[in-house]
């Protein structure tokens, strides 16, 4: 495992009077995969969206290897950043949700396209080429024509997955990504994100996918009431947890 | 218990080689004849009476007083609604604003311009001389840069188009926040989170997907607008029902002449309708409805 390439540092969020993060310490190593797990409502997603800024935080610091997220500080405190500047630092992160989120008015090529030739301005050629590649990877090189909305869900996925790779993220994060599939569909998916974790992708995972974690993980992490209860190699944590919640947990899921 | 053997009911004989068909509706029958009777009635009205005399409508069809008219009110139609158009989508944003007061202000606008007659305000802009005589760019207690004649700057046209453009757009300024609010805010997060501006994300990902939802609604409004654009022949604007109005006040053909005014309402309206299909399909691509 490499050195640290994301830092959180005491992260706090609210909704409100609810507290969803009561003060959140995570480093990630290069080509770890790590992930996040717990009951709804444990703020494991809230976690994710923190990371790349989706979600502002009320304390607390993210950072990408020496780049503080987010923020940029002055007279001792932390001021967000402008809109082209998170933009900028967002492009860094890859995301995929659980409901795919793909553009629905555009082709699955120009999905993946979009960011390269939008974001990074690279030339129309270039880009196209990566593209096909990255859906050879996925399977799906044979659907680039094709609208979204005729692809399964789990088609749908992997190409969520290509259009977050075709910006050569640094760390890539799953919210839930195969909570929204149908039960037969949701291994074509995991096999896409198998591959990616032994090729040395560095991935933060929410996930209800115990079996994958205990494959796939580095690390679990599991969160209850917006703090982490128990961390640990994911087949210790998994197999023997220590924690009373993480045991009850595990045996609700499984 | 003894249960009792009884040899299965023969099947009711039918003769299967005959193709099946539908009952007989009496009602679309009976509905067919009234249906039929009233237009039979209204034709022979329309064709027989000596007052609707179809030499005159013929006449005026495409008399040059009449086409002026037409012209005019495409015109009108046309730039009211691009008035509309761009004040409803500032409007629209402008609602949507976390800053309160903008919001309330956009809220306000629409509130008051959708509470209010058209009718009141074509005339209150037509008669806008009897408010503010004269209209002048001054800076506050010092020199007057510019002053102008109320009634020469707002000419009964202008009057017309503010009246029309600035109703037009409290309407279409809920019909572009229901566009811009159909859009799920997974699109919005996905394109941020692909590393893209506020303005690219509205730009590419946004606004191509409430373009679907909003173009019907504006084809509507269109639609309206041609029509409603006929109340300002109360300012004596010589659009297309006043220039039908001129000639029937001097000949009393009042009926051939609101014939020829309503059929060309019809064409223009139709030919919209044709423009508004097209464009559904055109944005409608990727949502399987094209």
């Amino acid at each position: 495992m490499g050195e640290t390439v994301l830092r959180l540092r005491d992260v706090h969020k609210s909704y409100g009077r609810h507290e969803v993060l009561r003060g959140i310490d995570l480093d990630v190593a290069e080509g770890e995969v790590v992930c996040l797990l717990g009951p709804s409502g444990s703020g494991k997603s809230t976690l994710l969206r923190t990371i790349n800024h989706l979600e502002p935080l009320d304390r607390g610091a993210v950072f990408l290897r020496d780049e503080l997220i987010g923020y940029r500080e002055s007279g001792g405190r932390l001021v967000e950043l402008g809109d082209r500047e998170l933009a900028r630092q967002r492009a860094r992160f890859g995301m995929v949700f659980q409901g795919f989120n793909l553009f629905p008015h555009m082709t699955v090529l120009e999905n993946v396209v979009e960011a390269p030739l939008r974001v990074r301005r690279e030339s129309p050629a270039v880009a196209r080429t990566r593209a096909v590649d990255l859906l050879t990877s996925v399977g799906l090189a044979d659907r680039a024509d094709a609208y979204p909305r005729h692809l399964s869900g789990g088609q749908q996925q992997r190409v969520a997955i290509a259009r977050a790779l075709a910006m050569s993220p640094a760390v890539l994060l799953f919210d839930e990504p195969t909570s929204a599939l149908d039960p037969e569909l949701v291994g074509e998916v995991l096999d896409v994100m198998r591959h990616l974790a032994a090729g040395g992708m560095t991935m933060v995972v929410v996930t209800h996918e115990i079996t994958f974690a205990r494959d796939v993980a580095d690390r679990a992490v599991f969160l209850d009431h917006g703090t982490i209860i128990e961390q640990g190699p994911a087949a210790d944590v998994l197999e023997r947890p220590r924690e009373r919640r993480t045991r009850e947990f595990l045996t609700h899921v499984r | 218990m003894t249960t009792e053997t009884r040899p299965p009911a023969a099947p009711p004989r039918v003769d299967t080689s005959r193709r099946t068909r539908a009952p007989l509706h009496l009602g679309w029958w009976l509905a067919a004849a009234v249906i039929g009777l009233t237009l039979l009635n209204i034709g022979s009205v329309v064709v027989r009476s000596p007052n609707l005399d179809w030499s005159v409508v013929w006449e005026y069809f495409l008399s040059t007083d009449v086409l002026a008219g037409l012209a005019r009110t495409v015109e009108l139609t046309a730039i009211a609604m691009a008035c509309g158009i761009v004040g409803g989508v500032i409007l629209a944003v402008m609602r949507l604003s976390p800053v309160p007061v903008v919001s309330w202000a956009a809220k306000s606008y629409v509130w008051f311009f959708r509470g209010t007659p058209l009718l009141v305000h074509i005339l209150f802009w037509y008669n806008l001389a009897a408010l503010v005589p004269a209209i002048a760019v001054e800076i506050p207690f010092g020199p007057t840069l510019f002053e102008v004649d109320t009634n020469d700057l707002i000419t009964p046209l202008l009057a017309a188009v503010i009246a029309l453009g600035l109703n037009e757009a409290a309407y279409m300024a809920e019909v572009v926040r229901g566009g811009l609010l159909s859009v799920d805010p997974g699109q919005t997060e996905a394109a941020k989170a692909l590393g893209m501006t506020h303005r690219q994300t509205l730009r590419r990902v946004v606004v191509p997907q409430a373009l679907r939802v909003v173009i019907p609604p504006t084809g509507n409004q269109v639609i309206s607008m041609l029509k409603a654009s006929a109340l300002v022949s109360v300012t004596s604007t010589p659009e297309l029902l006043y220039s039908v109005q001129v000639i029937y006040n001097n000949n009393f053909k009042t009926i051939p002449l609101l014939v020829v005014a309503s059929a060309w309402y019809l064409i223009v309206t139709s030919v919209l309708y044709v423009v508004q299909h097209h464009l559904e399909r055109r944005f409608s691509r990727g949502t399987g409805r094209g």
